[in-house]
C-alpha cells in the first residue's frame, strides 16, 4: 500500500512541469493553437526530446517501459497546463494499440517516429450512431484477397487532420452492434479513399471527420485478430480512459488552485470576496470534490494492471463517474466563482471548463459508466 | 505507487476476521446488522473478550498495552470491525480520554485509568458541548473552582453520549473566566456517581436513548483529577479531536450495509420483480457504491501517508473523511428506506431499558435513517468541516 511516487517518477514529474512552464503559458497556448492542426510543432519536439513521447514502449521498441504511473503523471501535467498537442491520440492510444496488439513489423514501422516526434495517430473510432458501444461498428473492412478494403464514416477524430496514421475500427463480419466481427487497422492518412474534414472542437483542439471510400490495406494493417479485437479497442480504451482522469485531476487542480487566488484578490463590499462563508464553502467542496477524483484516478492507474478484465474495466468505468462528477462541480463552481469574469474568453478559467466539460463527453459519460458499474453488480 | 496489500496484511486480516467469526457473540452481531440497541452488558462482554485477546487498545502505545501494529494494521482492524459487524470500542475510553491521560497525565493517573479503559472497567462519557456551546466550544461554561483540594463543579453539559452507563466523565471546565475564552479551560475527571451529578435523558428522533444531558451541582472532586496543566484543557481537546482522523469515514459500516441493501433488494418486490432489477435503483445504488470507493482511496491515501510520514502533519485529504463518510453513511440509510418502501412505517416502541427488540427488523430502518441524520452534525458539523479545509487547507 504506497501511494507515493519512486524517485524516478519525482523526477519526471519535476521535468515535464519544468518543461510546461517555461512553454505554456496560457499567452503560448494562444498562439499554438494557431498552427496548422492546432497545436505546435516545436513543443512536440520539446515532448520528444525529454523521451516523453517514447515514455510507455518498451526498452527493445526505443522506449522507456514506463507504466500506468508514469502516463498518469504525464497527463496530469498536460491537463494543468492545458496542453493541446496529441498525446493522448499519438502516444496513449495510438501507442496503445501497438503496445498490446502490434507484430515486430508493425512496431518498427511506426514506434520509432513516434518516439522521435515525426509522426502522429489518431483514433478514427466514433460513428454517427454508435455513441459510446465501442462494439457499435458499421464501418466495414472486407476482406479483398489478402487485403481488406474500408468503407464507412468516422467522427470527431482527435488530431485527425495532422496525423500520419489513422487507427481505424471497422467491421469485417457481422451486424453494426455484433461484439464478434470488429478488427482494427492501421491506414496511413494519405491512402487513396480517405477524405477529412477538420475543425476546432469546443476546447480548443482539433477533430476531423473523415470518410474512407474503398481504402484498401495490405495485411499488415491487420492490428490483432481482423474479426475479433473488441477486447484489444476495450483494453486500450480503457487507458485512454485512465489517461483522460488524470488530465483531469490536472485540469482541478489548477482551476481550484485558480479560483482560490482570484477569490482571495477580488475584492467587493471593501474585502476580498474569499472571506465570505458562503464561498468559502464553496471553494471546500470543490476541494473536496478534487481529492476524490484524485483517488479515483490512482485507482484506475492501478487498475489498468488488474488481470481479471472484468474487474478492471468495473474499476476504470467507476473511475470516470467519479470525475465526470467532480469536474462538472469544480468546473461549473469555478466559473461561478470568478463571476462574469469566468465567462470570459481573455481569463483562462473558462478553458479549463470546456476542457473537463469534453472529456465528460469522452469515451463514456457519467450516466454511462453509471450503468455499467450497475449492470455489473456493483463495487463492493 | 502501488495498491495492494502484503501477504503479511492480508494474513492479518484473515487472523482478525476469524478472530471475529469465533469470538463475536452472534446474537450481538444480529442486533447489529439489524440496527438494533445492544444493552451495556453486551457492549461490555465483546470488549473484554477483544481486550483479553490484547486488542481492545490496539493503537495504544505498547507500554500501555497497545499492538504495535502499523497504520494499516490499523486500518484493516478497523475496517473489519466496522464490516463484521461488532461493536467498536468505546471511543470515549478508548479513543479520546484513554490517549489524553497517557500523554498529559501523570504516572499515577496512567496507573489509575488506563487498565481500567482497556477492561471497560470503568465506562466513561465526554463532558464537552453544552447547551449554549455547540460548534463554539470554547464558549463552555460549566465551572470548576478550586477549594482546597477540592474542585467544585457546577454547570450543564449535553448530547453525552450513552452517559446512563457511565462511570466516569471528563469534562471541560472553565477554570479562568478572565483569560481568553480558549485559554481558561481546564480537563477535569470524575466519577458520575459523585453528589451533585445528575444524568436526563434525551429521546431523539428515532425514538432511542443515546444521548443525555448531565447537570452538576457542587460536585466536589479531588484536585488531583486534573489531567495535565490548569487551563490547558482546550490543547487536549483539540489533540483529542485530531487523534482519530480516519476511523471517522467509516468506510466499513457503509459496506456492511451496502451489502445489505444489495441483499436485501434482491429479495423485496417491486413491479412484481426484485427491486434490484429496477435499473433506477440499480443505478443509485451503483453511485453510492462508486463514492464509497473513492472515500476508501482516499482513506487510504491517509493511511499510507501516515504509515510513511507519521501523524506530525495531517494530509490534506484527511479533512474529506468526515464531510464524504458521513453524507455516505446517510445516502445508506436513504437507500435503505427505499428499499423498506412503506414497510418503514411501523413504530418499535423502546422498552424502558431502551431495548427494541419487540417488532419486526424492518422497524429498525426508518429510526436508523432518523439516527444517522446526526453524523454529519456531531465531531465539527460538516459546515465546521468545511471552515477548516477553507482556513487550513486553501488559506482562505
Amino acid at each position: 500500500m504506497d501511494f507515493d511516487l519512486n524517485e524516478e517518477q519525482r523526477l519526471l514529474k519535476e521535468s515535464i512541469d519544468g518543461l510546461l512552464t517555461d512553454s505554456y503559458d496560457f499567452e503560448s497556448r494562444k498562439k499554438y493553437m494557431k498552427e496548422k492542426g492546432g497545436w505546435s510543432k516545436a513543443v512536440w519536439g520539446k515532448l520528444a526530446e525529454q523521451g516523453l513521447l517514447g515514455l510507455p514502449f518498451a526498452e527493445a521498441d526505443g522506449g522507456f517501459g514506463g507504466g500506468g504511473v508514469e502516463t498518469m503523471i504525464v497527463m496530469e501535467a498536460l491537463g494543468k497546463a492545458l496542453v493541446l498537442e496529441p498525446y493522448l491520440a499519438t502516444v496513449v492510444i495510438g501507442g496503445g494499440f501497438l503496445r498490446h496488439a502490434g507484430t515486430d513489423a508493425q512496431k518498427a514501422a511506426h514506434v520509432p517516429g513516434i518516439i522521435d516526434g515525426s509522426k502522429t495517430l489518431a483514433f478514427a473510432q466514433l460513428e454517427k450512431n454508435s455513441r459510446y458501444d465501442l462494439f457499435d461498428v458499421a464501418t466495414t473492412a472486407k476482406k479483398k484477397g489478402e487485403a481488406y478494403v474500408i468503407d464507412g464514416e468516422k467522427f470527431v477524430v482527435l488530431n485527425g487532420e495532422n496525423a500520419d496514421t489513422l487507427i481505424v475500427t471497422a467491421r469485417a463480419k457481422g451486424d453494426r452492434r455484433d461484439k464478434s466481427g470488429i478488427g482494427v487497422f492501421l491506414v496511413p492518412a494519405n491512402a487513396k479513399g480517405v477524405a477529412r474534414k477538420s475543425y476546432p472542437t469546443q476546447d480548443g483542439l482539433h477533430a476531423a471527420d473523415i470518410t474512407f471510400t474503398g481504402v484498401e490495406v495490405g495485411a499488415d494493417a491487420v492490428l490483432g485478430n481482423p474479426e475479433d479485437s473488441l477486447a484489444l479497442i476495450e483494453r486500450v480504451v480503457d487507458e485512454a480512459r485512465i489517461a483522460l482522469c488524470a488530465e483531469a485531476v490536472g485540469l482541478m487542480d489548477e482551476s481550484l488552485k485558480t479560483t482560490v487566488e482570484y477569490i482571495k484578490t477580488r475584492k467587493q463590499f471593501g474585502v476580498a470576496i474569499g472571506s465570505f462563508q458562503s464561498l468559502q464553502h464553496r471553494a471546500s467542496d470543490m476541494f473536496v470534490a478534487a481529492e476524490q477524483a484524485r483517488s479515483m484516478s490512482m485507482f484506475a492507474t492501478m487498475a489498468g494492471d488488474f488481470e481479471d478484465a472484468k474487474e478492471r474495466a468495473n474499476a476504470i468505468a467507476a473511475a470516470k463517474v467519479q470525475i465526470g462528477k467532480s469536474l462538472k462541480f469544480v468546473g461549473q463552481q469555478a466559473i461561478q466563482l470568478h463571476g462574469g469574469i469566468g465567462m470570459t474568453m481573455e481569463a483562462k478559467i473558462g478553458h479549463y471548463f470546456k476542457r473537463l466539460t469534453m472529456i465528460e463527453n469522452s469515451f463514456g459519460d457519467t450516466d454511462y459508466h453509471q450503468r455499467r458499474v450497475a449492470d455489473g453488480g456493483g463495487l463492493i | 505507487m502501488d495498491l495492494a496489500f502484503t501477504k503479511e496484511e492480508q494474513a492479518f486480516r484473515e487472523e482478525v476476521r476469524q478472530f471475529f467469526r469465533d469470538n463475536v457473540p452472534p446474537d450481538t452481531r444480529r442486533k447489529m446488522v439489524e440496527g438494533r440497541h445492544l444493552s451495556k452488558d453486551e457492549m461490555v462482554t465483546w470488549w473484554r473478550i477483544l481486550n483479553k485477546k490484547g486488542w481492545g487498545v490496539s493503537h495504544w502505545p505498547k507500554q500501555y498495552g497497545g499492538t504495535g501494529w502499523t497504520s494499516v494494521q490499523h486500518y484493516i482492524f478497523n475496517e473489519e470491525v466496522q464490516s463484521y459487524p461488532a461493536p467498536q470500542p468505546l471511543a470515549f475510553g478508548v479513543s479520546m480520554v484513554g490517549p489524553v491521560i497517557y500523554t498529559f497525565g501523570n504516572e499515577e493517573q496512567k496507573k489509575q485509568y488506563l487498565p481500567r479503559i482497556a477492561n471497560v472497567d470503568d465506562w466513561w462519557c465526554q463532558g464537552f458541548s453544552e447547551p449554549g456551546s455547540g460548534s463554539d466550544l470554547a464558549s463552555l461554561r460549566t465551572k470548576a473552582e478550586r477549594k482546597g483540594d477540592k474542585w467544585i463543579i457546577n454547570g450543564q453539559k449535553t448530547w453525552t453520549t450513552l452517559a446512563q452507563h457511565a462511570d466516569m466523565i471528563f469534562c471541560l471546565c472553565r477554570t479562568d473566566n478572565n483569560a481568553k475564552k480558549q485559554m481558561g479551560i481546564s480537563f477535569i475527571v470524575f466519577s458520575m456517581k459523585s453528589k451533585g451529578v445528575t444524568v436526563r435523558p434525551i429521546q431523539t428522533i428515532d425514538g432511542g436513548v443515546e444521548v443525555n444531558e448531565v447537570f452538576f451541582d457542587n460536585v466536589e472532586v479531588p484536585v488531583e483529577n486534573l489531567i495535565g496543566e490548569e487551563n490547558k484543557g482546550w490543547d487536549y481537546a483539540k489533540f483529542l479531536l485530531g487523534n482519530e482522523r480516519t476511523g471517522i469515514a467509516r468506510v466499513g459500516v457503509s459496506k456492511e450495509r451496502l451489502r445489505r441493501i444489495r441483499d436485501l433488494a434482491g429479495k423485496v418486490e417491486s413491479g412484481g420483480k426484485p427491486i434490484i432489477q429496477d435499473a433506477a435503483f440499480r443505478e443509485k445504488l451503483a453511485a453510492c457504491e462508486i463514492e464509497l470507493k473513492a472515500l476508501e482511496l482516499t482513506q487510504l491515501r491517509v493511511v499510507a501517508d501516515e504509515g510513511k510520514h507519521g501523524k506530525g502533519k495531517p494530509n490534506p485529504a484527511s479533512s474529506v473523511l468526515k464531510i464524504k463518510g458521513s453524507e455516505i453513511q446517510q445516502t445508506t440509510t436513504e437507500l435503505l428506506m427505499e428499499v423498506i418502501g412503506p414497510f418503514a412505517a411501523p413504530y418499535d416502541v423502546h422498552g424502558d431499558d431502551g431495548s427494541n427488540e419487540a417488532m419486526d427488523w424492518t422497524a429498525q430502518i426508518a429510526p436508523s435513517y432518523f439516527n444517522n441524520r446526526k453524523v454529519s452534525i456531531y465531531g465539527g458539523s460538516n459546515e465546521i468541516q468545511r471552515n477548516i479545509i477553507a482556513k487550513a487547507v486553501l488559506g482562505l
